[in-house]
């Protein structure tokens, strides 16, 4: 599970700088991934997400511009949820000149643990511009419920 | 005041210089740009923006991309946000091989496809001995 989200690789393009590699290895063992595999920090790619809660739902959204449906997995499980994806990087230009990579590509995983109990049931998703959304229903408890005042 | 960031880069490129103003509060798209002899293609990532939030503006020999998010849950402050809350902005100095009337433009699934193609006088081409 990343811990961080990446932003620019070109900050940490550095050479020569025998000290900084060793800061940057120790700040990778912090950001080890819980498989037991190194997740580099600061090569992959994590897209980001915002969560929202209203009364009677939870929206996930995570930003996955350039990705269609058929690259992306949802998995719910308890509470628990899970997106992973590939973007694939297309050449289309055949003989070409890269002036410029800023954008990611490769696999994600992103996982977050839901702050209410949801029901998977009506859980529903939609790719929209570039961004994934999730609807998930909140499960009858976590609903908020107005409570009578008895006249006494 | 403006605050402007120029970029010198060794190798011709579409842009010779980008600017960034500090207190509008724009975010810069993340961007590929590749070079074939017949032009240049621009991608830019710009999550939450659909063909009616994008402005694409040219003037004199600077391309500026707009994206206005377009945001799926309206009227409710985030419980965890790692997105940045602003719209895209990113201008771009081209290249004067481009031949702007030529440049075009479409987006899909939240990334812009920008193709600027070179006038055709730049390209090499052979000429005939008499």
């Amino acid at each position: 599970m990343k811990l961080a989200r990446f932003t620019r690789p070109d900050a940490w393009s550095w050479s020569g700088f025998d000290q900084l590699s060793t800061l940057r290895n120790e700040i990778n063992r912090l950001f080890e991934g819980s498989d037991g595999n190194s997740t580099d920090a600061f090569n992959s790619w994590a897209p980001a997400m915002d969560l929202y809660e209203e009364n009677d739902k939870l929206t996930l959204t995570v930003e996955v511009p350039g990705l269609k449906k058929e690259d992306i997995e949802i998995s719910l499980h308890e509470n628990t949820i899970t997106i992973s994806g590939e973007r694939r990087n297309e050449k289309k230009y055949g003989e070409a000149d890269v002036s410029r990579e800023e954008r990611f590509f490769g696999r994600f995983t992103r996982s977050l643990v839901l702050p209410k109990p949801v029901n998977p049931e009506g859980v529903k998703a939609r790719c929209q511009d570039g961004l994934l959304i999730v609807t998930l229903p909140k499960s009858e408890e976590a609903k908020p419920r107005q409570i009578e005042i008895q006249p006494s | 005041m403006n605050n402007t960031v120029t970029q010198e880069t060794t190798t011709p490129t579409v842009e010779k210089r980008e600017q960034r103003t500090q207190n509008r509060g724009w975010l810069q798209p993340q961007v590929n740009i590749v070079e074939t002899k017949d032009g240049y293609a621009l991608e830019a990532e710009m999550p939450g923006v659909s063909k009616e939030g994008l402005e694409v503006l040219l003037e004199a020999n600077e391309l500026t991309i707009i994206g206005r998010r377009n945001l799926p849950v309206k009227g409710v402050q985030p419980l965890y946000r790692e997105s940045y809350d602003r719209d895209f902005r990113r201008s771009f100095e081209l290249d004067p091989a481009i031949d702007t009337k030529k440049i075009t433009a479409r987006i899909e699934n939240g990334v812009l496809t920008l193709e600027l193609p070179k006038a055709e006088e730049i390209k090499p081409r052979k000429i005939t001995v008499e």
